[in-house]
């Protein structure tokens, strides 16, 4: 019978089945943070449990971090102890490999991962963070777990869980100049909402995907469980193989000839049956901003705040309403009429090199708005900032009136001191604009790479495939 | 090998006060504001729960929260709550980020069993790891709890899990689906480690296999 990838991932990790179904599944690669991490270790030592196999562990410090300033280290006491701890835990335990605050390497955590080569097509990779769908883009079956799911992991190398129902995306046709991954996952969101990937496990597809590169089927499976999903994925093949081929922990020799061999088969089967299929026509999407607290809460940028009075659903309609009033946007108001504060361009959603790039090719001989209170580029990891130095974006950036930051998650969570004022508004190429996300009070829109950049640029949203024709 | 420790608090029956968030997609930030995650313990996350609908200042972690000034407005915060051990809610709860900070927050704050219409995944899931009961429920019966509960003050549920049934005060029995692995684990406040590790020869063999057929996993 004709398996989905899904399946496939599936099926090559089950250890163990109990009778209403839940499974014992395999970990491969466990990724490893400050922040849900502490208490894991902790309960494994209350309980006088081992590693099961430290060396499947990757670690970083980076939701705690600071983005400036990294000479006077951590300064935030609260912080710097939860950073500590996990240094001492790493110590203490192992790990397979530890890129520590300040390493060179270090970054945020669905960023080594990938850059390292320590996610391989065909894993199962699990980290205490939602955002882990992110690796799926390797065509991995790649969670978010809670803590004790962490301890879980550490001690016995497996997850328990059941099998996930299948969603095919399929997105066709060519996208607009301007119009990028981010767009089509939030227009995704926009169409089957929040909670429409609950419960399901996503498989990306269709000519649009295949074009993308591998940052951009990144950007697309990180907001796989803004969707509701836990995994998002999409298939092995060429741009995939090509991307891993020489990352510092992929394999070499005979080894790589085996693995890329193994790799093309993670594909789902032509006839593969899934539980649902939605088409998305790419050649029609434009730029996505979205305009409430909830990231199903979008539009275009050459539409409006819509009106909550003409939503027939009562709970649907309250929220509507308090995310306006939250937003301090009227009805019907023109989402170029919107006026931003700040601007950040960072996190696991768009950090990447190439997401500087397309960022970059907007900002370049311009300067940002007199209004604009800040706007900030935070690279994704070590290696993503040198290789922008490298072809002199953060020069572009600096020279338009940027600031250009050390990595790490900054204001995508606001955990360190980048963090929105209460009232102010912000354009952001994270992930989430829930209530406070982004400090206390601050009113956040998602938006593309080029669209955050465009917006420093004028104070407003515009039309940035106005701005690439 | 084999031992299974009882680590949770077992969950079997609940006669509870119950209090109800009108709103759908609360997302965990919203359960516990991030300044918190910055902690390294598991417990005492209760007084900060909601912070920041809860309070009308800012809170820190450290902060003196009796001495805070409370939002009349949160639901919560009224005095015919006080006490709630069930909390009814909408669609979508606990949606966003993977801390399990917003379930020891519930659970510290004393609710020990959520009905809604349905539940974030990676927040169902735990849930069930801290002994806090997330009952799935049609959204007619949601409605209808709602309605009972701002109708009435002091409204109490009665939940037993063995037989799966929620009873309202006027007599009426909702029943709920749960997975028997999970119900099992509840029941007794299994720890799912201990659980697991009685297969510890199983999974030895199959990462065995795997190493072999696949060795860059494990280089
Ligand atoms: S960048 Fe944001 S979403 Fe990504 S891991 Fe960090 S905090 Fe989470």
């Amino acid at each position: 019978m004709p398996q989905t990838l899904y399946a496939k991932l599936w099926n090559s990790h089950v250890v163990h089945q109990e009778e209403d179904g839940t499974a014992l599944v395999y970990i491969d690669r466990h990724l490893v943070h400050e922040v849900t991490s502490p208490q894991a270790f902790e309960g494994l030592k209350l309980a006088g449990r081992k590693p099961w196999r430290i060396g499947s562990v990757v670690a970083t410090a980076d939701h705690n971090t600071p983005t400036d300033h990294w000479d006077q280290g951590i300064t935030d006491p609260v912080s710097r102890l939860q950073v500590e701890t996990l240094d001492a835990n790493i110590a203490a335990f192992g790990a397979k490999v530890y890129f520590p605050f300040r390493d060179a390497r270090q970054g945020i955590v669905h960023v080594i991962g990938p850059e390292q080569g320590a996610t391989l097509p065909g894993m199962t990779v699990v980290c205490g963070d939602s955002h882990t769908s992110t690796h799926g883009a390797f065509a991995c079956l790649a969670q978010g777990i809670g803590t004790s799911e962490v301890e879980h992991v550490l001690a016995t190398q497996c997850l328990l869980q059941k099998k996930s129902k299948t969603m095919l995306i399929r997105v066709d046709g060519a996208l607009q100049t301007g119009v990028s991954a981010k767009d089509v996952v939030l227009a995704i969101i926009g169409r089957i909402g929040t909670a429409g990937g609950t419960g399901y496990a996503i498989e990306f597809a269709g000519s649009t995907i295949s074009g993308l590169s591998m940052e951009g089927r990144m950007t697309l499976c990180n907001m796989a469980i803004e969707a509701g999903a836990r995994a998002g994925m999409v298939a092995v093949d060429a741009t995939t193989v090509e991307y891993v081929r020489g990352r510092p922990f992929a394999p070499i020799g005979a080894d790589w000839d085996k693995a890329v061999a193994c790799w093309r088969t993670l594909v789902s089967d032509p006839g593969a049956r899934f539980d649902q299929v939605i088409e998305i026509d790419a050649g029609k999407l434009k730029p996505q901003v979205t305009w409430g607290t909830s990231p199903e809460m979008v539009t275009t940028v050459d539409g409006e705040v819509p009106d909550p009075t003409l939503e027939s659903n009562p709970v649907k309609r309250e929220g509507m309403e308090r995310a306006l009033a939250y937003m301090d946007l009227a009805p019907g108001t023109s989402i170029k009429a919107i006026r931003l504060d700040r601007v950040f361009i960072g996190s696991c959603t768009n950090s990447r090199i190439e997401d500087l790039r397309a960022a970059a090719q907007v900002v370049a001989g311009r300067k940002v708005a007199p209004t604009i209170r800040q706007a900030l580029v935070v690279p994704g990891s070590g290696l993503v900032k040198a290789e922008a130095e490298r072809e002199g974006l953060d020069r572009t950036f600096i020279d338009a009136g940027f600031e250009w930051r050390e990595p790490g998650c900054s204001m995508c969570l606001a955990m360190n001191d980048d963090r929105l004022e209460p009232g102010e508004r912000c354009a952001s190429t994270s992930n989430r604009n829930f209530e406070g996300r982004q400090g206390a009070g601050g009113r956040t829109h998602l938006v593309s790479p080029q669209m955050a950049a465009a917006a420093a640029i004028t104070g407003y949203f515009s039309d940035v495939r106005d701005w690439l024709r | 090998m084999g031992q299974v420790r009882v680590t949770m608090q077992a969950f079997t029956q609940l006669d509870g006060l119950v209090a109800a968030i009108d709103r759908a997609n609360v997302d965990t930030d919203a359960i516990i504001p991030k300044q918190f995650l910055k902690l390294i313990q598991r417990s005492g996350f209760g007084p900060n729960l909601f912070d920041e609908w809860r309070y009308l200042d800012h809170g820190e972690p450290g902060m003196d929260n009796s001495q805070r000034p409370l939002n009349p407005q949160f639901v919560l915060n009224a005095p015919r709550y006080r006490g709630a051990q069930i909390l009814l809610t909408r669609e979508n709860f606990g949606c966003g980020s993977s801390r399990e900070h917003a379930p020891w927050a519930l659970e510290d704050y004393g609710f020990r069993a959520l009905i809604g219409t349905s539940y974030a995944d990676i927040f169902f899931n735990n849930c069930f790891k801290n002994g806090l009961l997330p009952i799935p429920l049609p959204q007619a019966e949601i409605d209808a709890l709602f309605a009972q509960v701002f109708a009435t003050e002091g409204y109490r549920l009665k939940i037993d899990l063995d037989s799966q049934t929620v009873t309202r005060p006027d007599g009426e029995v909702l029943r709920f689906d749960i997975e028997p692995f999970r119900k099992h684990c509840l029941l007794n406040g299994l720890d799912d480690i201990g659980l697991t590790l009685r297969h510890a020869d199983k999974i030895r063999a199959f990462e065995d296999g795997r190493r072999a057929e696949q060795p860059w996993l494990f280089s």
